[in-house]
């Protein structure tokens, strides 16, 4: 309590009611939720409502320049080492505060529409609830034990919502593999705390940052810490080599897709590395590996993405590629960029995802791509929203992508050219990719059956409104983030300066590029991405070539469109042997060796006794006979000796 | 004296239920046990954890040999007794709507193991503590036997040599300790005060470890362990492997290590070894498993493995950890064996592969046992976590190698029990399942008593690490 | 030799030697006699050898530890008599012989 500033202390309330109201709304939804019915649905969103005002009212009390830190009771003691579950509000937190509970509370409207017939619709709000409350922890907690709770409940939700659909199967596996996924990052995340730990004497943040200050850079004790970390973030934030299980979580419901994992919970992982960023900038050789990872699993995804024919993998798969370019910026330092394009990728992205959901809406729950067509001509809203978020994901000025996009392209020509060069194809590639669906999905003619074309309909206002209000978002988004070309200051990055600008003090300030340099790098990307709009608009536009059906691939078409076969690859090498190890150890040690040792015994007991008893021969005679033998046998030791 | 009392009640009930019939031998237990359970809360209140012992009660008894009746709780003792008289009433709860055999001689047994199992943790000198720790094994040998499943026959009486083989060595240990102590006693209070040479201590490790590892068990003497869960009734497994399977680990700290602490630091690295072998060993097998039964056994020699390994990282947090998990533990293992029994008694089967889709069917049921499922596989929030953290945390600090591959239990973990909820309780609905009725008023409220316990002890862990600190301060001294 | 049988050692002797004759006679009539009945004499024979070795003794040391021992042992004998005579007539009654070779049934 004593780090509590007084004139914060009336921000406490209700920064404590952040998390507090979707709680609420959980555990009222999963108690009541039959009773309440479609009621649950609008308690939910309220719950998430009032986080959002809740979380303004901190943003006008905390402003620019506060923080707001404090411990609510002491969670585990041991020892003289007290963890305490407390809270931190600054501005990091503040901007992961207000897209938070305000996408989320768009998306529970819109889910309001689209879970409309679904016999689980109150269990759907009440695991909503539960997964913003655990994702408010996790940006709030003033300690990576804090955040670990709301990391690992995320996870929980994650499954939870994944599996929605229990029945199916598929999507319980789908479920199973993104939580064992992510617990292999935790696991990381977990080793990083016990170091941090036992090294740094805590884990609040505070402690950490103030131990990572006084260290030397680039020991082997940083670089090990923050790998850990990475770890960690790279199986939520799904980067190589732990992202497959993010295309796979598509089985959810849609607006699912659109928080969790595309919005939300799949960016904590960046928003831990910010968090971190003192420890990080400490470990220059991790931020290598960070950028490289960051860039690889861009371009891999990237490169996924094209041969995809399922609307909502296609956009998984955009995820992972953004996602993997916010880690780049992070891996080059800049850690504003990666968290300025984490708020304009959630703005578009749910945009992108809630818009596809209303197509799967319309489509009767079609989500091939190459069954639709000329949907806009049905569904006005929904196709220009959706186009709207194209043009932001693929960097068109002056929609919000482009800023955010261009700030880390910038970044990476300041710090290394390749990862540039590399980025900047990551960037071609998307905008082709995204365009494949955009022209593939709302133009041309309608490809799906008769009966689909019957059903196509604009979907109701619960859905659209959402779709418009992120549309907005999408395209005045950017203006947060003006570079330097158009504004002397870059609101943005301003506002995240308490939070940055101790381990800004860490680095070498390196030159800002000329203004040329700027409007030169802008040209270039805007033109790559109207080139790669243009190719697909060739392809798709003005060829009208279909994608292959799936039998007729072949070659590397067809190693693309089976996604490397990274799954196939991971099954043989980790599954199927720890399958055949725990059969071996079942049958061989188990059961084999050490049952055989401990029965062992048994059988020696049971080999005496068989030998013993053939002195029994029944013969009376021979008993007293030995008997007489024995006594005077007994005698005569007694004598002799 | 109030050590007395927590002994006589559960001996004069079961004394008493001998005499009861059908439905008032059950009712009679579920009074004691909660009366029991009463005096145990009114025994924590009044106890101050200072690290010594409390409510102590010594009588002569024998002369020669010398032993003295000598009981007493310090604050491990007391978590223990806690744990126990808090899963009874549960587990004699649970078996309110099944139809028992002979109810009147299976809770009188209950009963006693009761009585046996306080005396074992009460107790403050090693005879005693010896005649207890036996005196345990008989009740439980009559329940698996009598009341157990086809191969019970040839199950228990390995589950009953294997052990007692264990108590047989560690009586030779105390055996030795009485001949070599200077005032020929065998009181907790001296054992811990002399100390015998280290080059005695060595072997005596193992005469006193056997007995505990095999009750643990810990790999590689663990395989009466699943036999015996699987054959024996689920109220017997839930007292096996809710209550006394911590007997062991109770005796690791309470027993093992003050008596021989050299020979513990000597051992200390081929035992951790040992545990995180098991860890990961229970792991993989539970991960193919296609009993019910058979997962939960291998999931609880994994987590006693990480419970013996946070012991003999000989560290404030493993000690501390290893404490919060037994009684994490053994609320989750319970819940555990209830869900597999509830799921038994309506199905007629425990075979993973012919089960699913119960949760299309029993909401509340689901959505109980995805809280005790998340409680052992230690999401934050949940009393498994606290224990896990802390542990995991211990071995760290001992090793850090040894702690990732004793983390892999989270993968793990995660790994087998999600499929097991998933095959059992997702997906569509099973052929073999025709309808799943609702839970029965008692099974609600056990479950929602044991969901209850793993979210509140995981969210405010501290009453639980307070009242063992002290004790665990004194033994580290 | 006079003297041999007139000092009390002399006398002791005597005693000695029947006490020993009469213990080999049980001995070997319990070895390669197959009648039962008469091993269970040839017992008793071996037991009152002992007897009379314990009343020579105790008279002779003057303490009467002995004598009461021997009252044990009748006591015992009359014991076992009862519950071998038992055992003899029942075996006779259900197998027809009391030789002990016929009696083998008692082995693995």
């Amino acid at each position: 309590m004593e780090q509590t500033i007084s004139a914060l202390s009336a921000m406490i309330a209700p920064a404590l009611l952040i998390p507090a109201l979707p709680l609420l709304g959980f555990i009222l939804i999963s108690l009541f939720g039959k009773k309440l019915g479609h009621l649950s649905g609008w308690i939910g969103s309220l719950m998430i409502l009032g986080s959002f005002v809740s979380s303004l009212v901190l943003f006008n009390g905390i402003g620019s320049e506060g923080k707001l830190n404090f411990d609510l009771y002491e969670w585990i003691k041991f020892a003289g080492t007290s963890l305490s579950f407390g809270f931190l509000v600054d501005q990091l937190t503040l901007v992961m505060l207000l897209f938070i509970t305000g996408i989320g509370f768009f998306i529970h409207l819109y889910s309001i529409g689209y879970m409309h017939d679904d016999e689980g619709f109150a269990r759907f709000f009440s695991y909503l609830n539960l997964f913003v409350f655990f994702m408010l922890l996790l940006v709030m907690g003033n300690s990576y034990l804090v955040m670990f709770i709301g990391w690992e409940g995320v996870g929980l939700c994650s499954y939870l919502l994944i599996g929605f659909w229990h029945k199916n199967p598929a999507y319980n596996d789908a479920a199973k593999k993104a939580f064992v996924m992510n617990r292999i990052g935790d696991l990381g995340f977990l080793l990083a705390m016990f170091l941090l730990l036992f090294y740094f004497g805590g884990l609040d943040f505070d402690t950490v940052n103030n131990a990572a200050m006084s260290m030397e850079k680039g020991s082997g004790l940083l670089i090990l810490t923050t790998l850990l970390l990475f770890v960690g973030a790279s199986g939520k934030s799904a980067q190589l080599p732990l992202y497959t299980w993010l295309p796979d979580a598509m089985a959810g419901p849609t607006p699912v897709s659109a928080l969790i994992h595309a919005a939300t919970m799949v960016t904590a992982g960046i928003y831990m590395v910010s968090r971190s960023n003192i420890l990080f900038i400490q470990a220059p050789p991790t931020l290598d590996v960070i950028l490289w990872i960051g860039i690889a699993t861009s371009v891999f995804a990237a490169v996924i993405g094209i041969k995809q024919n399922d609307i909502k993998k296609i956009l998984a798969y955009s995820t992972v590629s953004q996602l993997g370019m916010m880690f780049a910026a992070l891996g080059l330092g800049a850690f504003e960029s990666g968290m300025f394009h984490v708020v304009t990728h959630a703005f578009f992205k749910a945009l992108l995802f809630l818009g596809a959901g209303s197509v799967i809406h319309a489509m009767g729950g079609e989500q091939d791509i190459r069954k639709m067509g000329g949907l806009l001509k049905f569904t006005k809203i929904t196709g220009f929203t959706f186009l709207i978020g194209s043009l932001a994901i693929s960097g068109i000025p002056p929609f919000a992508g482009f800023f955010s996009k261009d700030e880390i392209l910038a970044n990476a020509f300041e710090g290394n050219k390749v990862a540039w060069i590399l980025l900047s194809l990551s960037s071609m590639v998307t905008a082709f990719y995204m365009f494949r669906l955009v022209f593939l999905t709302f133009f041309g003619s309608f490809r799906g059956t008769e009966e689909q074309r019957h059903h196509l309909h604009e979907s109701p206002i619960t859905i659209t409104l959402p779709l418009m209000v992120l549309a907005v978002l999408s395209v005045i988004g950017g203006f947060i983030g003006l570079p330097a070309v158009f504004s002397d200051t870059h609101t943005f990055r301003s506002f995240l300066n308490p939070v940055f600008e101790q381990g800004h003090t860490l680095v070498a300030e390196h030159a800002h590029p000329s203004h040329a340099t700027e409007w030169m790098l802008m040209g270039i990307a805007t033109i790559a991405a109207f080139v790669s709009i243009g190719f697909a608009w060739t392809m798709y536009m003005k060829n009208k070539t279909l994608p292959e059906p799936d039998e007729q691939l072949s070659g590397f078409s067809k190693v693309v469109a089976n996604k490397f076969y990274v799954d196939e690859l991971y099954d043989k090498l980790i599954v199927n042997p720890i399958k055949v190890l725990s059969d071996l150890f079942l049958v061989l040690f188990d059961k084999l060796i050490i049952d055989l040792i401990v029965n062992l015994s048994a059988i020696l007991v049971d080999v005496t006794g068989r030998t013993y008893r053939l002195i029994q021969t029944g013969n009376t005679g021979f008993y007293v006979f030995a008997m007489v033998i024995s006594m005077v046998l007994f005698l005569l030791f007694q004598i002799v000796l | 004296m109030l050590s007395l009392e927590l002994l006589f009640i559960p001996l004069f009930a079961s004394l008493l239920i001998l005499f009861a019939k059908g439905k008032a031998a059950r009712a009679l237990a579920l009074v004691f046990t909660l009366i029991q359970l009463l005096v145990t809360g009114y025994a924590y209140t009044i106890f101050k954890a200072n690290g010594g012992a409390a409510f102590e009660f010594t009588q002569a008894w024998v002369k020669s040999p010398v032993i003295n009746i000598h009981f007493g709780v310090d604050g491990i003792s007391l978590l223990m007794v806690m744990l126990t008289n808090l899963l009874l009433p549960l587990i004699v709860l649970s078996g309110f709507n099944r139809e028992t055999k002979r109810p009147h001689i299976f809770y009188a047994l209950m009963l006693f193991m009761q009585f046996a199992l306080n005396g074992v943790f009460l107790s403050m000198d090693a005879f005693v503590y010896y005649i207890f720790w036996e005196l345990a094994l008989i009740p439980i040998y009559f329940i698996a036997f009598n009341w157990g499943d086809e191969n019970r026959g040839k199950v228990t009486i390995k589950f009953f040599i294997y052990t007692l083989v264990g108590s047989l060595l560690m009586l030779f240990g105390f055996v030795f300790l009485y001949l070599s102590s200077p005032q020929h006693s065998l009181d907790w209070n001296t054992l811990t005060q002399f100390k015998t040479c280290s080059c005695n201590q060595t072997w005596l490790f193992w005469l006193l470890f056997a007995a505990f590892a095999i009750k643990i068990p810990i790999f590689p003497f663990h395989t009466w362990q699943p036999d015996t869960y699987k054959s024996a009734p689920t109220q017997g497994t839930m007292l096996l492997s809710g209550i006394m399977l911590k007997m062991g680990t109770y005796s690791l700290i309470k027993w093992l290590l003050p008596i021989v602490p050299d020979g513990f630091k000597e051992w200390q690295a081929v035992v951790i070894t040992l545990s995180v072998i098991g860890i990961v060993y229970a792991s993989i097998i539970a991960i193919m498993q296609t009993d019910l039964k058979r997962l939960f056994a291998y999931s609880s020699i994994a987590h006693v493995g990480l419970i013996a390994a946070g012991v003999f990282s000989f560290t404030q947090q493993g000690l501390q950890g290893s404490l919060a998990q037994m009684f994490a533990h053994g609320i989750n293992v319970v819940g555990l064996f209830f869900c597999a029994d509830i799921i038994l008694s309506r199905t007629g089967t425990l075979q993973i592969s012919n089960l699913g889709g119960i949760r299309n069917q029993n909401r509340l049921f689901s959505s109980l046992f995805l809280i005790v499922v998340l409680g052992s596989v230690a999401l934050p929030l949940t009393n498994g976590f606290i224990g896990e953290f802390l542990l995991l945390y211990g071995v760290f600090e001992y090793n850090t190698w040894l702690s990732v591959f004793a983390g892999l239990t989270i993968i793990l973990g995660a790994v087998y029990m999600l499929r097991m909820f998933q095959n059992v309780m997702s997906g569509p609905d099973s052929e073999h399942i025709s309808s799943f009725p609702p839970l029965h008023w008692n099974e609600k409220l056990v479950l929602i008593l044991i969901g209850g316990l793993i979210i509140l002890t995981g969210v405010f862990p501290a009453p639980i690490l307070e009242l063992t600190q002290p004790a665990i301060d004194n033994l580290l001294k | 030799m006079t003297n041999l049988l007139q000092t009390p050692e002399a006398t002791q002797n005597w005693y000695l030697l029947l006490s020993t004759v009469l213990f080999s006679i049980g001995v070997i009539g319990v070895l390669f006699r197959r009648n039962a009945l008469i091993i269970l004499m040839c017992v008793e024979l071996m037991l009152n050898a002992v007897n009379l070795l314990l009343v020579s003794i105790s008279a002779y040391s003057g303490n009467v530890d002995g004598q009461v021992f021997v009252f044990f042992i009748m006591v015992v004998a009359a014991a076992e008599v009862a519950v071998g005579l038992a055992l003899m007539v029942s075996i006779y009654r259900s197998i027809g012989s009391i030789d002990i070779n016929v009696l083998n049934k008692l082995k693995w």
